[in-house]
């Protein structure tokens, strides 16, 4: 079987994690922006492919996907666009999405496709620990690692979840929807610490995560700091041009994350 | 009916984020124990005779019946609830629920305004703060039930993301219940979205057969030939169908909104023109293009204006047990007029479909036979989008019926 990065990404440092919206504002653009991201520092990188109707996304990542759809980006392509950055990018891949267009692919299709492309793993906010079945066959065929997430009242379930955690945890920081905020209130510290007591696969925080600042502050006690909404930001204001902004921004984060 | 809990064969389940599964496992355990518990249920009881006005009566519509020459029409009043549909029999449950679990806000989506309504006027009467969640599109097409509402206190929110209208809805009412599960419960208005809600608005609202069933009995001496509802999500149909699910001779019909025409864009018939998926919490049957992407549907009535089906539903198409079937816009249009001129009784646009099927199913059943429709709402609502359908203005009247 292929041989899964995720782990590596973890192994020496503290991880920065970037998210961004396949198809915004274009395939070519995304792939141009993947690279200029990995180049920057970012240890693993998760690509989003858009979905009509995101329960979880705030109205930064809504509106990326809209505009992902407007400019008609398929799954198939974005396998397609992926696939071509063999041997340009060590960073491992994740795609991210919601569960319809993935079972709408076809399971076994989808996944197939995600070790030949070379995606070490999948995040699917609406697909909770108890409907993992729907899919886990499918990812242990191929070797891809599905992300469990962790939420701030998931209490007494965080046990259940994290002893079957792989790759690494996404811990989401704060109640509701994706987006930039400018406060943290969520106990980190102690949700740190409760999930630890399952598992050593490694806990990244994301949700709401834009400043340098919180980036330090979270990764004193997070493995790694997931940042999504506030690159979607980027990308939304300098569209083409996006590569200075995204590669200063990245540098910025990495360099806090690895100094907290 | 269903083999395991919250789900209907392969369709139900609970596809939701981390976020809301702590409320959802919570709802889930409080539903199953107040649902057996004395006194909730005489609570709820004494709310559904007194307050809403339950039983609601199952008319014989003779001038129907005569008219159309074949089986007896017999309605079942859903629309002389209070807040005029069917919606108060689920609400009532569930804002009952949500006070006893100590929640304190309730939040709700709505197509029609009807459910809305309904939310609204649960949550003034067992002191609850409410927030109503209404695709833009809707709010201009249903100002009325806005505004009634806003007279009951509650706080409309317009949607203006996606198609403005019911998906919509949900979405943004999902969103804000991930923000803020603590102190509120979302009040889901059909028969839908993630387990536990499915199972709990389907036995809210099977009063309705629980009723129909024992009216026609006696009035009838026997089981009607088929029962029929209209589908958007599915809640006056599942509670119109669901006792009868176990009288094998009884059809149970569910009428889709197939909008301009099923081989039209613009359609909302998720049985004809959808395919499973997983969508809003459930795997079940939705419209979607070749990517999995949600289609914006299209219906004259707002309350069937959705992309998808309740599990159950879904579960009794496959089954074979239930059919669904189509009704257009210029169908249900004429069935509104139809209805309000040979019974004097004004159909939701809703309701409006299933009394056009029935109009079709009538005569080719023999006069002995009976047909149960479930009228779900009353038509106030829709004065003005027939209007505007008919192309009235400035009011004056001078319709086509036939």
């Amino acid at each position: 079987m292929r041989k899964n990065g995720i782990a590596a990404a973890f192994a020496n440092n503290k991880a920065f994690i970037a998210y961004l919206m396949a198809g915004d504002p274009s395939l070519e653009k995304t792939r141009e922006y993947i690279l200029t991201i990995a180049g920057a520092g970012a240890d693993i990188i998760e690509i989003g492919i858009p979905f009509s109707d995101p329960v979880a996304e705030g109205e930064t990542i809504q509106k990326a996907g809209l505009r992902a759809l407007a400019s008609k980006t398929r799954p198939v392509r974005i396998f397609e666009m992926i696939a071509s950055l063999k041997g340009e990018i060590s960073a491992p891949l994740l795609l991210m999405t919601y569960i319809n267009p993935v079972f709408n692919y076809g399971y076994d299709k989808f996944f197939a496709e995600c070790a030949e492309c070379g995606v070490d793993g999948v995040i699917i906010p609406d697909l909770p620990f108890e409907e993992h079945g729907e899919i886990l066959t499918f990812c242990e065929k191929y070797g891809t690692v599905l992300i469990s997430l962790i939420a701030p009242l998931s209490g007494d379930r965080i046990g259940m979840i994290a002893e079957k955690a792989k790759g690494y945890i996404y811990l989401v920081s704060s109640m509701g929807v994706t987006g930039v905020r400018n406060e943290i209130t969520t106990d980190i510290v102690s949700m740190m610490r409760e999930i630890k007591k399952y598992t050593c696969v490694p806990v990244a925080v994301g949700f709401g995560v834009q400043s340098p600042e919180q980036a330090a502050s979270l990764s004193k006690s997070a493995d790694g700091v997931i940042t999504g909404s506030a690159i979607v930001n980027i990308i939304s204001e300098y569209g083409d041009n996006a590569t200075p902004a995204l590669e200063k921004y990245v540098r910025s984060m990495k360099s806090a994350v690895m100094n907290p | 009916m269903s083999e395991k809990p919250g789900r209907f064969g392969e369709f139900g389940g609970r596809y939701v984020p981390e976020t809301l599964m702590p409320a959802l496992t919570e709802l889930e355990k409080n539903y199953l124990s107040y649902k057996r518990d004395r006194e909730f249920n005489e609570e709820l009881d004494y709310l559904l005779s007194e307050y809403a006005g339950r039983p609601s009566r199952l008319y014989k519509a003779e001038n129907m019946s005569r008219d159309l020459g074949g089986a007896k029409i017999y309605l079942k009043r859903e629309d002389l609830n209070h807040t005029g549909s069917h919606k108060i029999n689920n609400v009532l449950g569930q804002c009952l629920l949500a006070k006893k679990m100590g929640k304190k806000r309730i939040i709700a989506e709505t197509g029609a305004g009807q459910h809305g309504v309904a939310a609204a006027t649960a949550a003034a009467l067992l002191g609850l703060d409410c927030e109503i969640f209404m695709g833009l599109e809707d709010t201009r097409r249903q100002e009325l039930n806005v505004w009634r509402m806003r007279l009951l206190g509650a706080e409309v929110r317009e949607v203006t993301s996606g198609s403005m209208t019911l998906k919509d809805a949900v979405n943004e009412t999902l969103r804000e219940w991930s923000r803020r599960v603590n102190d509120t419960h979302y009040a889901l208005g059909s028969a839908m979205g993630p387990h536990p809600f499915p199972t709990m608005v389907r036995d809210f609202q099977s009063v309705i057969s629980r009723e129909a069933r024992a009216q026609i009995l006696k009035k009838e001496g026997r089981l009607p030939a088929a029962v029929v509802a209209c589908v958007g999500g599915g809640s006056n149909a599942i509670g119109a169908f669901y006792h009868f699910i176990n009288d094998k001779d009884v059809k149970l019909i569910g009428c889709e909104a197939a909008g301009k025409g099923l081989n039209t864009p613009e359609n909302a018939a998720t049985v004809a023109n959808g395919r499973t998926g997983i969508f809003h919490g459930m795997k079940s049957l939705f419209c979607q293009d070749e990517d999995g992407q949600i289609s914006p549907v299209y219906s004259i009535s707002a309350g069937l204006d959705y992309p998808g089906i309740g599990p159950e539903h879904a579960w009794l198409h496959a089954l074979g047990r239930a059919e669904y079937s189509g009704v257009s816009d210029e169908e249900a249009v004429k069935a509104f007029y139809y209805l309000s001129r040979t019974e004097g009784i004004i159909p939701a646009l809703e309701s409006a479909h299933a009394v056009a099927y029935a109009i079709k199913l009538a005569g080719s059943l023999p006069k002995d036979e009976s047909i149960i429709v479930c009228l779900s709402g009353r038509g106030d609502k829709d004065a003005a989008v027939v209007a505007e359908y008919a192309g009235i203005k400035g009011g004056t009247i001078c319709v086509k019926t036939e």
